[in-house]
């Protein structure tokens, strides 16, 4: 009965975290772009700097109509936004948050699990793309998965390195075998993992298959109401899940002082860091071109993942 | 992995198939809908349908692996079929035609030739899966397949093939960027101009 109970409860926290973070980091992202494009936004919705505005959306969206059209194909319409989203919450599940079994679901091959899950999501834009009937749509969805080919390799490259260096694919255990050492040893690949990352979220600035100049919102161009919301909250999930990941393979998750009791808050905090990083680069970053984003993910990404599996090989085998 | 394995037991001392376990139940159910969805991936008019019956059933098989404790196995089923083949595959659809709806060209004529091949391609592996394997029977009440098992498997035992694979998959790749190359070339031999 205590198993049943304790399994029960790690599934009700990681439901309740995926439903609150990605709100979080949306809500942040707003705000942080306010100030950094010096405007106010909307600031009168329940006082304090328009906090309810986040709560007004959400209604907002649940009251729209939600529209298919006449020409999409309605069953692959209707389950895109569940195959979009679902994925960042079976993630979720892994991710270690604190010291002594402090996560969700201990995978023994956990690094391959998520990366493995986090590339499922992405069939939802393919399949919205498709099926909305939809000229830009279907570019929209083109242009997703020729981002995903080119960004998956170097995304994987990386994590292989951190996992050659931890000598375990289990996430727990990498942190585990974490050092301080290790931050600036696999600076490279952390970059890479972390550019590759943004990419497979379509993040800015490499947006490009949701150009809104371009090709109106890609694949999400039909998309309405609490559908469309489902798509925006797997982008805002995806960034907790990666900014999380990134946190556990190259900054070290829970370490940091008073790591045994105060573990949790340091990985949050590290997370929390690196998804204000990825708000700011939106802010700061114009979007890059499609011949562009591939050329980088070709010609300067997988060459430095290569050369840090490399280091990590010689480092691995001469000094440890 | 036919290396023989402790936990591989003789006939003599094996279950019998009258009082099968849940997880063997689960096998076969999960076996069936896998089968199932290869079947309707191969049958249906609706090209890109096609592709996501796909994803069943090669997300049946990842089961299957999970189900019998090589967890690697089935991520990486996962990781390579789900998450890079068939978005290979939805790309190339995306590019032709692809309708929404039944592709009334869909049917080549080449349908019973196909069943023809894929009915013997099924009989050739069903037998030597049955040859090789025979009553030998995997005790799943600890985990067989960890990384770290088939891991040292992968690179003891098995590496030579590992490595001819790799070589094989560096010609594929050598192949694909020649003839894209021999097709600009054909085309009149224009500048590069991708990179500017």
């Amino acid at each position: 009965m205590n198993d049943v109970l304790d399994v029960a409860l790690r599934l009700a926290a990681v439901l309740v975290a995926f439903l609150v973070l990605p709100l979080v980091v949306g809500q942040a992202e707003h705000k942080t772009m306010a100030h950094m494009q010096g405007r106010l936004g909307p600031m009168h919705a329940g006082g304090f700097h328009g906090w309810a505005q986040l709560v007004a959306d959400g209604v907002k969206f649940a009251q729209k109509e939600d529209v298919v059209p006449a020409g999409a194909d309605r069953r692959i319409f209707r389950l895109a936004p569940a195959v979009a989203l679902l994925p960042y919450l079976v993630v979720m599940l892994v991710i270690p948050v604190g010291p002594g079994g402090f996560v969700g679901q201990v995978v023994d091959a956990g690094l391959f699990f998520v990366l493995a899950v986090m590339g499922v999501g992405v069939l939802g834009s393919l399949m919205g793309g498709w099926a909305s009937a939809n000229k830009y749509s279907l570019l929209g969805g083109l242009r997703t998965a020729a981002q995903l080919m080119s960004y998956e390799l170097p995304m994987l490259l990386a994590a292989a390195s951190v996992a050659m260096a931890a000598g375990t694919l289990s996430l727990p255990g990498i942190v585990e075998a974490y050092q301080w050492w290790w931050t600036p040893w696999q600076l490279v690949g952390g970059l890479v993992f972390f550019t590759a990352g943004l990419a497979e979220l379509q993040r800015p600035p490499f947006d490009m298959p949701v150009a809104d100049s371009e090709i109106i919102f890609g694949a999400y161009t039909e998309y309405t109401g609490l559908r469309f919301a489902f798509f925006l909250l797997a982008e805002y999930a995806g960034i907790v899940v990666l900014c999380g990941l990134t946190t556990v393979l190259f900054l070290g998750g829970w370490h940091g002082p008073f790591a045994d009791t105060l573990g949790w808050v340091w990985t949050l905090l590290k997370t929390a860091a690196l998804a204000f990083v990825v708000i700011w680069l939106r802010v700061t970053y114009p979007r890059m071109r499609e011949d562009q984003l591939m050329k980088l993910a070709w010609t300067v990404l997988i060459p430095l993942a290569l050369a840090q599996i490399a280091l990590t090989g010689v480092v691995k085998v001469v000094f440890l | 992995m036919t290396t023989p394995h402790a936990a591989v037991l003789a006939a003599s001392s094996a279950p019998g198939f009258l009082s099968p376990t849940g997880v063997e139940v689960v096998f076969v159910l999960v076996g069936l809908v896998t089968l199932g969805a290869a079947v309707v991936a191969v049958t249906t008019r609706q090209l890109v349908h096609a592709a996501m019956w796909l994803v069943l059933a090669l997300g049946g098989l990842a089961v299957e692996y999970l189900l019998l404790t090589a967890e690697f196995i089935a991520w990486v089923q996962v990781l390579i079929y789900v998450g890079s083949v068939v978005v290979l595959i939805l790309f190339g659809l995306m590019l032709t035609k692809a309708p929404i709806g039944r592709s009334p060209d869909a049917d080549s004529g080449n349908r019973p030739a196909a069943l023809v091949a894929a009915l013997a391609a099924a009989a050739a592996l069903v037998a030597l899966v049955v040859d090789a394997f025979r009553t030998a029977w995997i005790d799943l009440e600890e985990v067989q397949g960890s990384t770290e098992v088939t891991g040292e498997i992968l690179f003891r035992h098995w590496v030579l093939p590992f490595e001819a694979l790799s070589v094989l998959l560096l010609a594929a790749l050598v192949g694909a960027v020649v003839l894209s190359r021999l097709r600009r070339a054909a085309a009149g031999d224009r500048p590069d101009r991708q990179g500017d």
